[in-house]
């Protein structure tokens, strides 16, 4: 039997795909904020490169 | 699973939502852990910065929703037989035992990982560490063997504001281990109180609960016994760095309260519980819910005043 298009098991699972998604870019976003702030505080120090230690 | 697949598998009713899936996570637990790590975080001598420590926070939580996860797929079977615990995400058939422990370990890994990554090593390793506790040597070893299941699956929950000290300071002292202490004393009484009154609950699973083991008037005596000591310990915490004279006053009513609700548990026998329907012990864990929640409120309002000259001694 086919599936209608508007019934409930696509409503649900839409609204699954769409939690996990907005999950997902939040997760990306926070990421992002996590990164600007470690880089920018005072304690960061970039390793160092191979030609320095050379 | 395809369209076609559904009406062969299982009814359409019974597929997974997102809330299923987050209902596995044990959201009420973790807004505990949340709150406590929280207060861990924050009554550290260190400032941390808010979306380093949010992350912190965050990533805790997680942990905390991971181990949820995973003790809902070991302990399916005897959810299922529990009425406090059937309606739960695999027992009602909504989610597989296997997506449980998928979801679980991903997620435990995801936060210890990400964890070390924000805050420090240390803090990850002992997520990974209060993660291991809970679900190997709690729900798998210890719970079904033990009528002290309840003490050591309260060390587990007690964990959390240690776990946000040491991600804001990445280092150990006295403090964070005075609120593990006071959930940890905590946990017996709220939910030795609990299974008074959910009487048939543990023993149609099987569990071994102190109530089943060792009898309903040594459970009352137990409670009674980890009440007082809760209590010395309570009040002896107001006289640490993480008190001050606002915890102090806190304490000292909420633990005489929480002694009297005690001590009046103790005196009642089985009749007098049957004839008002478990009234004084169901007070009694609606006390202890209070309880927990403005011992640690008094920690963090003690840590909040310190910037202005308040808080503390």
């Amino acid at each position: 039997m086919a599936l209608h298009k508007e019934h409930e098991i696509h409503k649900r699972r839409s609204g699954l795909n769409k939690g996990v998604g907005i999950l997902l870019a939040a997760f990306v976003v926070l990421i992002m904020v996590l990164t600007m702030v470690k880089v920018t505080s005072s304690g960061f120090q970039f390793p160092e490169t191979q030609e320095a230690q050379n | 699973m395809t369209d076609a697949s559904i009406n062969a598998s299982r009814a359409y009713e019974d597929e997974a939502s997102f809330g299923d899936y987050f209902a596995l996570l044990k959201p009420r637990v973790m807004s505990l852990v949340v709150f406590t790590a929280l207060v861990g975080l924050l009554a550290a001598p260190v400032g941390v910065h808010p979306v380093v420590g949010f992350c912190a926070i965050l990533f805790i939580a997680i942990g905390g929703g991971a181990s949820g996860a995973l003790n809902m797929w070991w302990d399916a079977d005897i959810d299922k037989v529990m009425k406090r615990t059937k309606g739960r995400p695999i027992p009602a058939g909504k989610v597989e035992a296997g997506e449980a422990l998928a979801l679980g370990l991903a997620l435990s890994g995801l936060s210890v990982i990400m964890l070390a990554l924000a805050a420090n090593v240390f803090a990850g390793a002992f997520l990974a560490f209060t993660i291991f506790f809970y679900v190997v040597i709690y729900t798998m070893w210890l719970k079904r063997a033990t009528p002290q299941n309840i003490v050591i699956g309260g060390a587990a929950g007690a964990f959390p504001p240690v776990i946000g000290w040491i991600a804001a300071t990445g280092t150990m002292s006295v403090e964070p281990w005075l609120m593990f202490l006071l959930t940890f004393m905590w946990t017996p009484p709220h939910f030795w109180a609990l299974a008074l009154f959910m009487r048939s609950d543990y023993d149609d699973a099987g569990v071994p609960m102190l109530t089943v083991t060792h009898g309903r008037r040594s459970t009352r005596l137990h409670i009674l016994a980890y009440t007082v000591l809760l209590a010395v310990l309570a009040v002896g915490t107001a006289f640490s760095s993480i008190g001050g004279p606002l915890y102090l006053a806190v304490a000292l009513v909420l633990n005489a309260m929480f002694l009297h609700g005690a001590w009046k548990i103790t005196r009642r026998d089985e009749d007098d519980s049957e004839a008002d329907n478990f009234k004084v012990e169901r007070s009694f864990f609606k006390l202890s819910l209070l309880y927990l929640f403005l011992h640690f409120g008094a920690i963090l309002a003690e840590a909040l005043l310190k910037p202005f000259g308040l808080g503390g001694w």
